[in-house]
Parts: C-alpha cells; sequence; structure tokens
C-alpha cells in the first residue's frame, strides 16, 4: 500500500493525451487522491523502478512508445501489485482482451466519470481501513 | 446585465445548446469538475479541446490530399478526435467522426472528404457556442459572481 490511512492515496494517470491527463488528474482530486500523470507506458514503467509506489493506475490503452498492453505486462512482472485500471476508448474487442490478460484489474470506457471510479474508490479506501 | 441576469442567460444558453443536440451530459460532468479553486477548469480543458482539434483536422486535411492515402493514419486522427469530443461532449462532432470511422474501413476516400467536411462544419459551430459560453463566464467572474453548474 503506497499511503497509510492518514494520507491521501496516491493514483497515477498513463495517457499521452493532455485533455484527457487534465480531466482525470482533477476527477480524482476531487475523489480525495493524490495524481502524478505519465505520458506513455515507458514513463509509468519508469516511474515505478526508480521506487515510487501508488495505490491506483489509470492505464491508456493506445500510446506512443509504449502502450498499455506492454506497460501493464512489465509493472506486473516488476510485482506492482496495486490496482491497474484500464482506460479505453470503443476498442476492438480483441485488443481489450488482450490488454486485460497483460494483468489488469478493471477495464473502463473513457471518459472516466465519478459514477464509473465510484465503486473501486470505495473498495481502495476499504481495504486501506 | 447585473449578476443573476448574466447566470441565468448563461444557465439557459448552456441548456438550450443541450436541447439543440450540441452538447451533451459530459459537458455537465466535465462543469461539475470546475470549482472555485480552479474557476478556469473547463476554459482549459475546452482549450487544449480547440488546440488539438485545429491540428488533427490540419493532419487529416494533409492525409486525405495525398495520392496513397493512409486509412491507418486518417483513422487514428478521427479516432482521438472523437475521444476527446466525447470527453468534453461535443456530441455532434463526436457523431460525424463515427461516420468517418465507417468510411475509414471501407477506404472510401469520397466519403472521408464529406466526414472531413462535415467535422470541420459542426468543429466551427460548436467552437463558436463554446466561445460565447465562455465570453459570458468572464462576464460572471468579472461581475464577482459564481459559474452556475447546468442540470439536466
Amino acid at each position: 500500500m503506497a499511503s497509510t490511512s492518514n494520507e491521501k492515496m496516491k493514483a497515477l494517470i498513463v495517457d499521452d493525451e493532455t485533455l484527457i491527463r487534465k480531466m482525470h488528474s482533477k476527477l480524482l482530486q476531487i475523489a480525495g487522491f493524490d495524481t502524478q500523470e505519465a505520458l506513455n507506458g515507458k514513463e509509468a514503467v519508469d516511474l515505478c523502478s526508480s521506487g515510487a509506489v501508488f495505490d491506483i493506475i489509470f492505464m491508456d490503452l493506445v500510446m506512443p512508445v509504449m502502450k498499455g498492453p506492454q506497460a501493464t505486462r512489465l509493472l506486473r512482472e516488476m510485482k506492482v501489485a496495486c490496482k491497474i485500471i484500464g482506460v479505453t476508448g470503443q476498442t476492438e474487442a480483441d485488443e481489450i482482451k488482450e490488454f486485460r490478460e497483460a494483468g489488469l484489474d478493471e477495464c473502463l470506457e473513457k471518459p472516466l466519470t465519478h459514477a464509473k471510479i465510484s465503486s473501486i474508490i470505495e473498495g481502495l479506501k476499504n481495504t486501506q481501513t | 446585465m447585473d449578476v443573476n441576469q448574466l447566470q441565468k442567460r448563461f444557465i439557459d444558453y448552456t441548456t438550450t445548446l443541450v436541447q439543440e443536440g450540441f452538447l451533451d451530459d459530459q459537458f455537465n460532468q466535465l462543469q461539475q469538475l470546475q470549482d472555485e479553486s480552479n474557476p478556469d477548469f473547463v476554459f482549459e480543458v475546452v482549450s487544449v479541446f480547440f488546440q488539438d482539434t485545429d491540428r488533427l483536422l490540419n493532419e487529416l486535411g494533409k492525409t486525405l490530399e495525398l495520392q496513397n492515402v493512409d486509412f491507418k493514419k486518417v483513422d487514428a486522427h478521427v479516432h482521438q478526435l472523437k475521444g476527446s469530443s466525447s470527453s468534453i461532449g461535443a456530441q455532434k462532432v463526436r457523431n460525424v467522426c463515427i461516420a468517418f470511422r465507417n468510411c475509414c474501413e471501407e477506404q472510401n476516400i469520397e466519403g472521408s472528404l464529406r466526414c472531413l467536411q462535415q467535422v470541420k462544419h459542426e468543429y466551427s459551430l460548436v467552437k463558436n457556442k463554446l466561445e460565447y459560453l465562455f465570453s459570458l463566464e468572464q462576464q460572471i467572474l468579472a461581475a464577482g459572481g459564481s459559474i452556475p453548474t447546468w442540470n439536466e
């Protein structure tokens, strides 16, 4: 666990689009998270391998440099055990299946809203206390 | 005009944009992310949408002009535009993107060019309307008021 019950939980938003990072960061900040951003899968892997720890990672599918499935697979190989939530545009079922199998806990459709993430956040808060 | 009248005009105008189908509920979701600590949030996000869309439409125009059209590239641009327009709730732009992607799948050049014209048209309409909404926002803030949230 990245944070104790007195601290804010930490979320990493991995997406190449500024608009999505801005919206998702704000949504999670309102939900009580400290947020950090990565522009592609490789940045997320580099952050975690340099010791950054998160309670939850929101991972885009299609990104330059390194896509979501490869980054998720590498993070799981590095024993990153936090929740990793895939966030996708409407994409082919095969691609989503591959993404899930790379080690996602869940996969949600963009854009995230409070209603879409509330049960995940509640689950996280319950495991923390 | 006093603050109350400006706020009423803001709500009425937003409601009209939703009724006419230019915006959908996602715009409301976006407005709910804006608070007093960040009163320009919607404007900031929509400005990013304008920048991205100007760039994508320019790229699409260039890509579709080439002798051998790379439909994979066209589809990737349209996919991105569809994602960003859904994220801010620009419903009519998003709907044209859906038709545009079908043309890409069929490798239909004429259809793609027609969709590009339609998407440019819808984008310029919603851009003008959002710019008017932001000018109302600025007047409300300058008059010391807060931005009301539209609810369906």
